[in-house]
């Protein structure tokens, strides 16, 4: 993952593997691991600036509460995994993998979202240049018809998750890929750009009539971030 | 040979009914607009299947199940959601409108309390979009009481399973009148429990439960 935003997430998260295996050598039993934590990112633009694409009030709630309530809840995840890999505990292990799947994940999905949008002021809908979008046109023939695609899987989305578009790390191509609920773009595939479809990404300014949602988001998305993340 | 197609149940009360707990604007969106979707895209993908199985076209009846299954769930679910829900202040919407349902309840989870936590845990614990649902399971030496949550639009329509009451935890449930807030949407939502309807589906069939879809064809 090449986002600066998850960078220093990713950077404590090496802090606190190499602190938990140093305590296990040192045999340190019964010590509070050293660790660090997921914390919220800061958006890189106002609640209001993607408006009128997103509402002010979305974006806030979306943010400040929902991504919030994904740090926090994968932060006691990740503790209680500590204390359950300490006691060597492994069922205690297992049954704490979906909730880190589903809040790991939805941490690392808004942050990924929220690099990947931007105002129009700065950029947001400009389209892609260069190696994406000549691989957005290999795969697709022309970005219109890669927007189509995308907001049909939108669409298609039956419950809560996302559509991604996302590289093959195998043959480079790019591909549109829809996960479902807070499943994070990881293994064979790279994430380049996410759309969130729960409902709670657009039901307050949409309510049922979410494909005009889709169509508008394209208004604020942030090519250069995906183009950033493109290799 | 002509295939079913579906309409949408009137709901058996207002829309505005069952506010403060759930607001009309929900009720109006969940009813015409939500539920409608799903029975439109059900009657469509039915119509599809009756093609496919026609022209002996596999392929394609394979491809429709999916869609099937995901808005005949949604039209089954709002179906019988619309039926377990009552207005706040008739008799229905009190535990003692069912007394049988009750005493299984308090014999299975000890008291209305335990089993009330129980039911909020599951519905809380739903990692996007679903359901939660009391359930009676039939067969072995008696029937049983059980808490089931389901993914998405997935029915409860195991073998011997019987829904006796569901809640929707979809965004799209709550989100206008409670925002993230969806703790406070699950305790309130006990106000508007219909137990009468419950205690009718826990003494009955299966076929009894569902009898409002067969009134929607």
């Amino acid at each position: 993952m090449s986002t600066t935003l998850l960078r220093s997430f990713i950077f404590r998260s090496a802090l606190r593997a190499s602190a938990s295996a140093s305590s296990r050598k040192a045999g340190l039993a019964g010590t509070t691991f050293v660790r660090g934590k997921a914390t919220l990112p800061d958006l890189p633009y106002d609640y209001g600036a993607l408006e009128p694409a997103i509402s002010g009030k979305i974006m806030e709630l979306h943010h400040s509460k929902h991504h919030n309530t994904y740090v926090t809840s994968f932060n006691n995840a990740t503790e209680q995994m500590a204390e359950a890999r300490q006691k060597e505990d492994i069922q205690t292990q297992i049954a704490l993998q979906p909730l880190i799947n589903f809040h790991g994940g939805g941490h690392i999905n808004h942050t990924l979202f929220w690099e990947n949008l931007a105002p129009t002021s700065q950029g947001g809908g400009e389209p892609p240049t260069g190696g994406l979008s000549k691989a957005i046109n290999d795969s697709y023939g022309s970005l219109d018809a890669m927007k189509e695609k995308f907001n049909a899987a939108l669409a298609g989305i039956q419950g809560s998750g996302w559509a991604w578009l996302v590289q093959d790390t195998q043959t480079g191509n790019v591909i549109i890929k829809t996960y479902a609920n807070q499943d994070p773009v990881v293994g064979q595939f790279r994430p380049l750009l996410g759309i969130d479809a729960w409902e709670h990404a657009y039901y307050l300014q949409y309510q049922n009539r979410k494909a005009e949602y889709f169509n508008a988001v394209w208004d604020v998305i942030n090519w250069k971030a995906a183009e950033k993340r493109f290799k | 040979m002509q295939g079913a197609t579906y309409s949408l149940p009137p709901l058996p009360y207002a829309y505005n009914a069952l506010e403060p707990h759930i607001s009309a604007q929900i009720m109006e969106l969940h009813h015409s607009k939500h539920h409608q979707t799903y029975i439109t895209n059900l009657n469509a993908a039915l119509k599809s299947q009756q093609e496919a199985i026609q022209t002996a076209d596999i392929p394609t009846q394979v491809s429709l199940q999916p869609g099937i299954k995901f808005n005949a769930g949604g039209h089954i679910n709002h179906s019988l959601f619309w039926q377990n829900l009552c207005p706040a202040n008739s008799s229905d919407a009190k535990p003692s409108s069912a007394p049988k349902l009750v005493e299984k309840i308090k014999a299975t989870w000890g008291d209305e309390t335990k089993f009330r936590e129980a039911f909020k845990t599951a519905l809380l614990g739903i990692q996007g979009s679903g359901w939660g649902w009391l359930v009676k399971v039939e067969g072995g030496k008696e029937d049983r009481l059980v808490i089931m949550t389901t993914k998405d639009q997935d029915p409860v329509v195991g073998k011997g399973e019987i829904p006796v009451f569901g809640v929707d935890m979809w965004e799209h449930a709550y989100y206008l009148q409670y925002l993230n807030g969806k703790a406070a949407y699950v305790e309130n939502i006990w106000n508007v429990i219909n137990w009468k309807t419950a205690e009718e589906r826990y003494l009955g069939s299966r076929a009894d439960a569902f009898k409002v879809l067969k009134a929607s064809m």
